[in-house]
């Protein structure tokens, strides 16, 4: 019963309904018309001239403008009448739209709370409200299997101890398992510092660059897990940010990390230390630089002294072998050679006045025509009263007898090698004399006997490159240095007798100590291996003082010392004795670090020499001076 | 995983890593194989089996829509209990108390945790409950020792029984949950932590004749009882909440009689000295001493202070403590109370000061507690620049970087007053205004530092000896006395390095380290101590500054 919500006005007596349907009206909002009417022509929009001022004084005029609704469909105005404005009104209200209908009708019940003598209904009861379900029968039956099976169970009583009770009441110590002993507690947090608190001194506190190296250092490898912060009062304090993460962090590394004991390595480091005997009570041992020897222009390769001890050779890139006098450091002679001198050995015998130079492909053997003319004049008698052999032998090497020329300058014998020479030296009775040439087959190693100037080839197979040789100083032993052996050859039995491993990467230099029984091998990883030839092959000790490649090393004829030169430019001595007691050991102590030698392109200390009475050590650097420590 | 954390079973370390790992060098866990076979003797493992099975059958029953069966099984739902894990990790009690302080940190982490997301609801009130009640027992038997204010939060360190334990709670703001922390984790953790926490504090309870559950004494409670009615509708929540309080002592079963005060007797150990046993007595009387460090104050707690652990701090060392009843229930007295001694407040001005009483900041309750006496107020009044607060915990060796207020302290607590004679000597300085006078006073604050420096120095000689120049002197006797030690010197760390040479590679190389170290340590020492002096030169400088431009 409700009036048509709009209503046409009457007075239009033309049918102008719209027959666009129910479509938002907007649609039409750029059209001149706003749907069609029901012959199909278009509806034109009422012309509105009307603007905000028309409007206001129309709102002020016309009394009835409160109910004046503009049509959306037709697009006109349209004035309410007073039924349909009291409809909005209860609609408003929440009140029922027809003004007839009474929400409050008398209720009627159908059923009462009081039994009455009737049934409501006049159907007889059926047969199963008398009889057993079977349903439930079934039902009831299934549960009672299901409780004899076991599948239902009756509810478990609840458990009424109290969640906490006395645990430790009665601890017995046989509950302490293996496991027990065995487990590794998990270590507390780490106690907090004075960095960590809310106003801490102020010294604490980072710095600008500091906090700048914190922020870029990994999280796992900063120091702290926070930056140190002052605050002024505890109010002014924030939650610390990461509070549940360091938790968590505590969890994870509770149950995932590996736990092990570690022993603390709880000593002194004092005592360490070795207790050696004091270099005080070793002396007498080299401590100051004495003399330094100037004249060469070039790195000074090789050092070699005379049995008397009175004359020093040199030998130097700069192609010149100086002979100097020891005690004042004066240059004697200088003989130019027309080669990089390689090697320098003077004749250990005291009767002979020779030196051996190594000087590219030849040996030089030299008469220095130094102290004694007797000794000098014997010496080349010695080699002039020389008959050559009937038959001509083949040898290795060419034996020359040095020109006139050259006679004068000293040079008495040269020994032409086929390849470079490397090194030369003598055996102890000053006949022999061996030289390495720097080659790969079995040539490398060549035994000359000057008295009778023949040589020979003593190894049939190359086991390498060659080093260092060696003469044992009283017994017929051949040592011969590769880069990581030095072997031992019996000269008399022609065999292998030993074979040291050295323990080194690359062999430079090799020292035998006067008595014959133990070698030092100097090496260019800056090791310096001590054998004991009666103990065993390996070293008895490898010693790395040096800090660079070793060039040199050296015995002392008579005083328990060693010394060692290497490229970091200091000549180490070490006092080394050597007991005859089989049973003891030998005692190494270093006593004196020796510096002095300037480092000359990475090069520092390339050979060091014992002055045979003396307890003096010489050493040539790169800087192309010789030094004497005394 | 979830048992291994519940059992305590970690990785461990292999001996030879390669082996066990079939060659690769990976990093991988290893467990112990006795480990895992011991796990799966567990019983608990079928009943987390139960669990998971419980847990299928409902999501079937709320798929079908089966309410009675819902019910029923939830009705039946399984428990398990970690009693006996707890009694076989800890045999014994104490050794449950030396594992207690992650229990602890972990209670009071959880127990700040909103109530929503994240984690049960009930382990959160747990873990709040345990937490309170192991503060009240730490009130009740006044093992509290040192407390800590650092920028995580509050550490307390509690001797129980002998054993220290340490925990942090973090300070009371909302935290912002991180995204890649596994709370399931931590769940676990926890859930293993209240079993052992609520164990504990019953044995700890009964240690001490207290009543478990807690219950506050009789007459305050009888007091509080109808006033706490109308605030709150629940009782048991209203109960914990004045049990956190922490105003209140709790109820004993045994009246306390005077036990407590009777002297102990002394049992002299054999081997033991006169000397020692007077350094224990002593010891003994401190400790005594410092338990009552409070004793007679009455404090009152301003609304800005936070107030359980300051509440829980005094109480633990005799004081009383009130706060306004607006803040939180169980306040005792009012700010009008004329009885009060302190007020703490921790803002920059107090508006209306009651004559009788002195208004603090905070710090003086957590440095007194861990200087062990009552500190000069002076330094903390309201608005004033505090002194640095000092962590307990680090006990100086030899060697190490001491601060200046540290020293200050231990002078203090020797019974000596140097405060005052510096701030004397300070008033001279600065109304001389020499810079000499400054100097003095840095010397006699530096003291210390400079012996360090010349142990240092000396070090460093022995280090790098021989090439140092000589100080070049006028008086040529000197010079010898000089050159003689030195050459003496020289000598022996010469000595000292040929020995070094001579070490075998192991011993170097340990020896080395060690050196290393040592090293570090004293070089990070120089540096705080650099620092301080240059901190305390520009502070000096500004005060100058700010003078003269005073009395210009």
């Amino acid at each position: 019963p409700h009036p048509p919500l709009t209503p046409f006005p009457p007075a239009l007596l033309q049918d102008i309904r719209n027959t666009v349907g129910n479509i938002p009206m907007e649609w039409y909002q750029d059209f001149p018309h706003i749907g069609y009417n029901l012959e199909g022509k278009k509806i034109y929009k009422p012309i509105r001239n009307k603007d905000e001022l028309d409007m206001f004084l129309e709102k002020m005029e016309n009394p009835d403008y409160w109910r004046t609704v503009q049509d959306k469909m037709t697009g006109a105005d349209i004035k309410l009448t007073d039924e349909q404005v009291d409809l909005v009104h209860r609609l408003q209200k929440g009140q029922f739209g027809d003004v007839h209908f009474n929400p409050y009708e008398p209720a009627v019940d159908f059923f009462t709370h009081e039994v009455m003598i009737h049934p409501v209904t006049n159907r007889p009861a059926d047969k199963r409200s008398f009889i057993p379900s079977l349903i439930e029968k079934e039902k009831v039956s299934k549960l009672v299997h299901a409780i004899k099976m076991g599948w239902i169970k009756p509810r478990k009583p609840k458990d009424d101890t109290p969640t906490y009770y006395d645990l430790w009441a009665h601890e017995d110590p046989n509950s302490i398992l293996g496991r027990h002993k065995m487990h590794v507690p998990a270590p507390k947090m780490k106690l907090p510092g004075h960095e960590e608190s809310y106003n801490p001194p102020p010294e604490y506190l980072l710095s600008e660059e500091e906090k700048l190296a914190w922020e870029q250092q990994e999280p796992a490898e900063r120091k702290l897990n926070f930056v140190p912060q002052q605050y002024q009062c505890l109010r002014a304090v924030p939650a610390y940010s990461r509070f549940i993460h360091e938790r968590f962090e505590r969890c994870l590394d509770l149950y995932l990390c590996p736990r092990q004991r570690k022993m603390r390595v709880n000593v002194d480091p004092e005592d360490l230390i070795p207790k050696l005997p004091k270099p005080r009570d070793l002396q007498p041992f080299p401590t100051t630089q004495a003399l330094v020897y100037r004249g060469h222009t070039s790195l000074v390769r090789c050092l070699s002294i005379s049995p008397s001890g009175q004359w020093l050779v040199s030998g130097s890139d700069d192609c010149t072998v100086r002979f100097w006098e020891v005690c004042t450091a004066r240059c004697m002679k200088t003989l130019p050679v027309g080669g990089v001198v390689k090697s320098i050995a003077w004749n250990p015998n005291p009767t002979i006045c020779l030196v051996a130079i190594c000087v590219e492909q030849s040996v030089l053997l030299v008469n220095p025509c130094l102290g004694d003319k007797l000794l000098y004049g014997a010496t080349d008698q010695l080699l002039e009263s020389y008959v050559a052999p009937e038959e001509e032998r083949v040898q290795p090497v060419q034996w020359e007898t040095a020109t006139m020329e050259e006679h004068s300058k000293g040079v008495r014998l040269v020994v032409q090698h086929s390849k470079a020479v490397k090194q030369v030296t003598w055996h102890g009775k000053g006949d022999y004399f061996a030289s390495v040439v720097s080659d790969n087959s079995n040539m490398q190693v060549l035994i000359h006997q000057s008295s009778k100037r023949w040589s020979q080839n003593p190894f049939r197979k190359s086991k390498g490159l060659v080093q260092r040789v060696l003469f044992h100083p009283t017994r017929p032993y051949f040592f011969v240095a590769t880069q990581r052996y030095v072997r031992v050859y019996n000269l008399l039995k022609q065999e292998l007798t030993k074979k040291l491993m050295t323990n080194c990467k690359w062999v430079s230099s090799m020292a035998i100590h006067p008595g014959g029984d133990n070698i030092i091998c100097g090496s260019y990883d800056s090791k310096l291996a001590w054998f004991d030839l009666d103990l065993s092959t390996r070293p008895y000790q490898l010693l790395r003082h040096h800090k660079k490649a070793l060039r040199g090393v050296a015995f002392h004829k008579h005083y328990p010392l060693f010394a060692s030169g290497s490229d970091d430019g200091t000549v180490i001595v070490c006092h080394g004795m050597v007991y005859n007691d089989l049973l003891q050991n030998p005692l190494l102590v270093p006593v004196k670090v020796l510096k002095g030698h300037v480092i000359t392109l990475d090069l520092g200390v390339l050979d060091v020499l014992f002055h045979p009475t003396q307890p003096w050590v010489f050493s040539s650097g790169a800087d192309s001076t010789i030094r004497l420590y005394t | 995983r979830r048992l291994c954390i519940l059992k305590g079973i970690y990785p461990h370390e292999p001996k030879h890593k390669k082996k066990v790992n079939k060659g690769s060098t990976a990093p991988r866990t290893f467990y112990l194989l006795k480990d895992i076979k011991f796990l799966l003797h567990e019983p608990i493992v079928n009943k987390f089996r139960e669990y998971k099975v419980f847990v299928r059958k409902l999501r079937k029953a709320y798929g079908k829509s089966e309410w009675s069966t819902v019910d029923r099984l939830k009705d039946n739902k399984p428990t398990y209990k970690l009693d006996h894990i707890v009694k076989e990790r800890y045999p014994t009690f104490i050794d449950a108390l030396r594992d207690l302080d992650d229990a602890l940190s972990m209670c009071f982490l959880f127990s700040t945790f909103p109530r929503t997301g994240k984690c049960h609801v009930q382990t959160i009130q747990l873990c709040r409950r345990l937490a309170v009640e192991f503060l009240n027992y730490i009130i009740a038997s006044r093992s509290l020792r040192k407390v800590f204010l650092s920028i995580k939060g509050i550490y307390y360190q509690a001797e129980v029984f002998g054993q220290p334990i340490t925990w942090i709670t973090p300070y009371t703001f909302a935290h912002d949950h991180p995204t890649d922390v596994d709370y399931r984790v931590m769940a676990t953790f926890t859930e293993f932590y209240t079993t052992l926490l609520g164990f504990v504090n019953f044995r700890l309870y009964q240690s001490l004749n207290l009543l478990y559950p807690p219950k506050i004494d009789g007459q305050t409670d009888a007091e509080l009882k109808p006033a706490e009615g109308k605030e709150y509708a629940m009782d048991s929540e209203s109960y914990l909440e004045k049990l956190s309080a922490l105003s209140a002592s709790l109820a004993r079963v045994v009246a306390p009689t005077h036990e407590d005060e009777v002297e102990m007797d002394e049992f002299p150990v054999e081997g033991e000295t006169a000397e020692q046993m007077d350094t224990r007595k002593k010891e003994q009387e401190a400790l005594e001493k410092h338990k009552k460090l409070f004793e007679g104050l009455r404090f009152f707690l301003n609304r800005e202070v936070p107030r359980e652990p300051l509440a829980f701090i005094i109480r633990c060392f005799g004081g009383q403590v009130s706060w306004e009843k607006s803040l939180c229930i169980g306040a005792t007295y009012d700010v009008n109370d004329p009885s009060i001694t302190h007020q703490i407040v921790d803002r920059p001005r107090v508006e209306k000061q009651v004559v009788g009483r002195y208004y603090l900041q905070p710090q003086w309750v957590f440095d007194s507690v861990n200087a062990k006496l009552c500190l000069p107020i002076a330094d903390y009044f309201p608005g004033v620049l505090l002194p640095p607060h000092l962590s307990p915990f680090v006990t100086e060796q030899e060697g190490d970087y001491v601060p200046p207020e540290k020293l200050k302290l231990l002078a203090m607590q020797r019974g000596e007053n140097p405060d005052e004679e510096s701030e004397e000597e300070d008033e001279e300085a600065e109304e001389a205004e020499d810079d000499n006078d400054k100097e003095e006073e840095e010397e006699e604050e530096d003291e210390s530092e400079k012996e360090e420096e010349m142990k240092l120095k000396k070090m460093e000689e022995e280090k790098t000896q021989s090439n140092k120049v000589l100080p070049v002197k006028v008086t040529a006797g000197k010079l010898r006395l000089e050159d003689k030690q030195r050459l003496e010197q020289e000598q022996q760390s010469e000595e000292k390095r040929l020995a070094i040479m001579m070490m075998k590679k192991r011993e170097k190389y340990l020896y080395k380290k060690i050196m290393f170290g040592k090293k570090r340590k004293v070089r990070e020492a120089n540096k705080l101590a650099a620092k301080r002096k240059a901190h305390d030169t520009a502070v000096k400088e500004e005060r100058k500054k700010s003078k003269k431009a005073r009395r210009a």
